[in-house]
């Protein structure tokens, strides 16, 4: 029974209309999008029939972009506008990005914060606007062929991406203006994809090597709970190392001087590396003929030469296995199934020394390309509301230390790696000089002890102390990390209470300013067209916070609200509801923030009767009978 | 919820350095479900924030219960004492000594003919210390000897913190 008609008429806002939602798994080569329909996740071709999108952009000097197939064509021949494997590139300064030398032969610019921008015929872009790019075509091919506007997506990133990396990916969603239901780890979303198909219960390993990353997970599965218990892997390491280090052998058998490569050639003889790569999975010997200006040649590559080129770069995901399984508390005999994630898990040699290494034999079986976005399609469907009784709930971890520079450019973690995420921490600090009226906070992730040697987020100064001899003045630093894995800081003196906080943007991020001047520009829309969108988007929250209410009204109501509080509620969300048919988009702001102050009480009610619901049978008695 | 309450009760269990492991996982997920925020993620922003202060409340908790060093520390915490600050408790000098040597053992770990024996033995020396003086501290907290239960907790940081470096240089000698 509705207690309420928000809709208008002919707009239907009925609470359990289906609510179109996607994964998409952004890769460093490919990407994919992918949603629940009738019930089953399935990824979404493009017109052609095309599930995969090369995650390749052409810049074009008319102002187009060609994106995905016909962009990856191009790449030997326009290298420095193509732009390939940008997600190696996501969250990392322009020293970083340059020591990559060949694999990224663009020209870069620095923009503020030493954020890279790439030169190209349609200006500088930044790799947060070419990932934007990829997104917006797999976002528009899924309203197409879906018939209707998304209410969000479910993003996979690898697990070990760092917070920076993390905030970057989250930032070209907002630019290709899309509401981010969740960053999901890869892994994760794998495990999701294959234990909810197996009904799969106990300890189980995902393997999941890329394009450019490298990801191990070690999870818990029970009753549609996916715990992970740790996660390690490399944020550098993929297939694309195997092409590189196949390319390098092929030119140097073939007396090219690699030193002086172009990038024209560079790019030509890793994609022939990447075909012959591909071939060694089903042959033991593969011919390949190079013919790209002057540079030509024939030569055999057997699969032994080939694994010999690979064996260390897989050993060092072995390592990382090792790593992980420890950091888990599992032993390597408790791992029940492993799961073989990305299409560089088609390599013979990966798969042999994967199951050398598990002591089994991996799950091949499923789609190793598509796996990751059927899994965030899952979650995106849950989370969008679609799935009211379902039991799926995924506990993730946070891939690496975070914490803080002290004296001596030493680091104090605050939140250790593997930590279970949403979680708050917080450390007092103290002065070191006589009278000192401001600190640094500087903010650091990673394993190492040296300030140095780990990767830096965000530096902030908390001013306003009060002059005290040094070691009196106490600063309480608080990090909270979100279930999307992002980091938000703040830092406050006690005695005073001065504060200072800051959602933790990359060292090499854009500003929340860049960003939206970039959305501006890219909408070029009139003033008009951005007040009435303002206006939708004021209403659709309104009407989230309506039917939330009235959901939790018509379940837990008559148990733990009095007549009185009911009464109020209503009123004011019938308030809310004459609002929301107006169109002042402030006054529904304004509307919305008073239906939240006023129905608090309830929330935490609820809360408070969840927590004793789950913990109902666990009586007192039980305590005692223990003690 | 209310956050007044100690760690234990929060999962119905008695309040002891026995913990049942499996039971505590147990419980723990059931809470998740209850109070996890994409359980809420179709609710207003105000109950997933709210949701997401607790399950950080929740994973905290289960996270201080689990580690025996940290749910040591937490008891002791309960009963007024922090061993989580600098310390002025004096420490046996006899146990000093041997930690001394413990390090020293670790320092030359890398020279050794066999480095990962040595290590291997090295970490099982400090495993069965740990045992010991966990074992010393379940005794003298049900006994409410918490100046010694705090010694104790002390002499657990030294060896805690050995093992880590053990951890470490296994990691640096694997590479």
């Amino acid at each position: 029974m509705a207690l309420l008609q928000i809709a208008e008429p002919g707009q239907s806002a009925a609470p359990h209309q289906h609510k179109l939602a996607v994964g998409i798994d952004l890769g460093t080569t490919n990407s994919l999008v992918a949603t629940v329909k009738s019930g089953e996740a399935v990824t979404l071709p493009d017109t052609n029939g095309q599930h995969i999108l090369p995650s390749v952009v052409r810049y074009l000097n008319c102002g187009r972009k060609d994106v995905g197939l016909l962009a990856r064509e191009k790449a030997a021949e326009d290298p420095y506008n193509t732009i390939v494997s940008v997600k190696r590139l996501m969250g990392r300064g322009v020293e970083d990005v340059r020591a990559l030398g060949s694999e990224a032969p663009y020209h870069f610019v620095a923009g503020e914060n030493s954020m890279p921008y790439i030169s190209t015929v349609a200006g500088e872009k930044s790799p947060v606007q070419v990932s934007a790019d990829i997104l917006s075509v797999l976002t528009a091919r899924a309203e197409e062929s879906l018939g209707g506007e998304l209410v969000g997506a479910v993003i996979t990133v690898p697990a070990y991406f760092d917070d920076a990396q993390r905030q970057a990916t989250k930032d070209a969603a907002t630019l290709a203006n899309i509401k981010v239901l969740r960053l999901l780890n890869e892994p994760t979303a794998a495990a999701v994809a294959y234990g909810l198909d197996q009904k799969a219960e106990g300890v189980i390993a995902v393997y999941d090597l890329g394009g450019g990353t490298f990801d191990i997970s070690i999870l818990r599965l029970n009753k549609g709970v996916f715990e992970v218990l740790a996660t390690g892997g490399d944020s550098a390491l993929g297939g694309d190392d195997f092409d590189l280090a196949l390319a390098t052998w092929v030119a140097s058998e073939l007396g090219i001087d690699t030193d002086t490569l172009g990038s024209g050639l560079a790019r030509y003889l890793t994609e022939k590396a990447r075909e012959v790569k591909e071939a060694l999975t089903a042959s033991d010997t593969v011919s390949v003929s190079v013919a790209h200006g002057d540079a030509r040649g024939e030569l055999t590559v057997s699969r032994d030469q080939f694994n010999a080129l690979i064996d260390k770069l897989v050993a060092r995901t072995l390592r990382a296995c090792k790593r992980t399984l420890k950091d888990s508390g599992v032993d390597v005999a408790e791992v029940q199934n492993v799961v073989m994630v990305g299409g560089s898990t088609r390599v013979p040699l990966v798969r042999e020394k994967v199951s050398e290494f598990f002591g089994r034999e991996p799950h091949i079986d499923i789609d190793p390309d598509r796996v990751v976005a059927i899994g965030a399609a899952i979650q995106a469907d849950v989370l969008a509301g679609n799935k009211p009784d379902s039991d799926m709930l995924l506990l993730d971890v946070i891939p690496l230390s975070l914490g803080l520079e002290t004296m001596g450019g030493l680091v104090e973690k605050l939140v250790h790696r593997n930590t279970a995420i949403p979680v708050g921490r917080a450390q007092e600090f103290t002065t070191y000089q006589d009278g000192q009226t401001a600190m640094v906070i500087h903010v650091l992730q990673g394993e190492r002890e040296l300030v140095d040697d780990c990767r830096s987020l965000a530096r902030f100064v908390l001013r306003g102390i009060p002059p005290m001899a040094a070691g009196a003045a106490k600063i309480r630093v608080t990090f909270q990390v979100d279930a999307d894995g992002l980091l938000s800081v703040s830092a406050k003196e006690l005695s005073t209470g001065v504060e200072s906080s800051i959602q933790v943007k990359p060292s090499y991020g854009l500003s929340d300013g860049e960003i939206a001047q970039m959305l501006q520009e890219s909408f070029s829309l009139a003033q008009e067209d951005l007040e009435k969108r303002r206006l939708r988007e004021q209403q659709v929250e309104a009407d989230r916070l309506l039917v939330a209410l009235e959901q939790a009204i018509e379940a837990d109501g008559n148990e733990l609200l009095t007549a009185e509080e009911r009464d109020m509620l209503l009123s004011e969300m019938a308030q809310l509801v004459a609002l929301r048919n107006g169109d002042d988009a402030d006054a529904i702001e304004k509307g919305i923030v008073v239906l939240s102050n006023e129905s608090d009480f309830f929330a935490s009610r609820r809360m408070d009767h969840g927590i004793q619901q789950a913990l109902q049978g666990h009586t007192i008695d039980e305590i005692e009978e223990k003690k | 919820m209310d956050i007044s309450k100690n760690f234990f009760e929060l999962f119905a269990l008695p309040v002891s350095f026995h913990v049942d492991l499996s039971q505590l996982s147990a419980r723990y997920l059931e809470l998740q479900k209850a109070l996890h925020p994409d359980r809420h993620a179709h609710l207003s922003d105000r109950e997933r924030r709210m949701s997401e202060q607790y399950t950080a409340y929740l994973n905290e908790a289960v996270a201080t219960l689990k580690a025996p060093m940290s749910r040591a520390q937490y008891l002791l915490k309960l009963q007024g004492f922090d061993t989580t600050g600098e310390s002025s408790v004096a420490i046996d000098p006899m146990f000093l000594m041997h930690q001394m040597e413990l390090r020293e053992q670790l320092e030359e770990v890398p020279d050794q003919a066999d480095p990962f024996e040595a290590l291997e033995e090295l970490s099982d020396e400090v495993d069965s210390i740990l045992k010991q003086l966990r074992s010393d501290f379940d005794a003298q907290y049900a006994a409410q000897s918490y100046d010694q239960a705090v010694a104790t907790v002390r002499k657990m940081q030294f060896l805690e913190k050995l093992s880590v470096e053990i951890e470490n240089l296994e990691d640096h000698l694997d590479d």
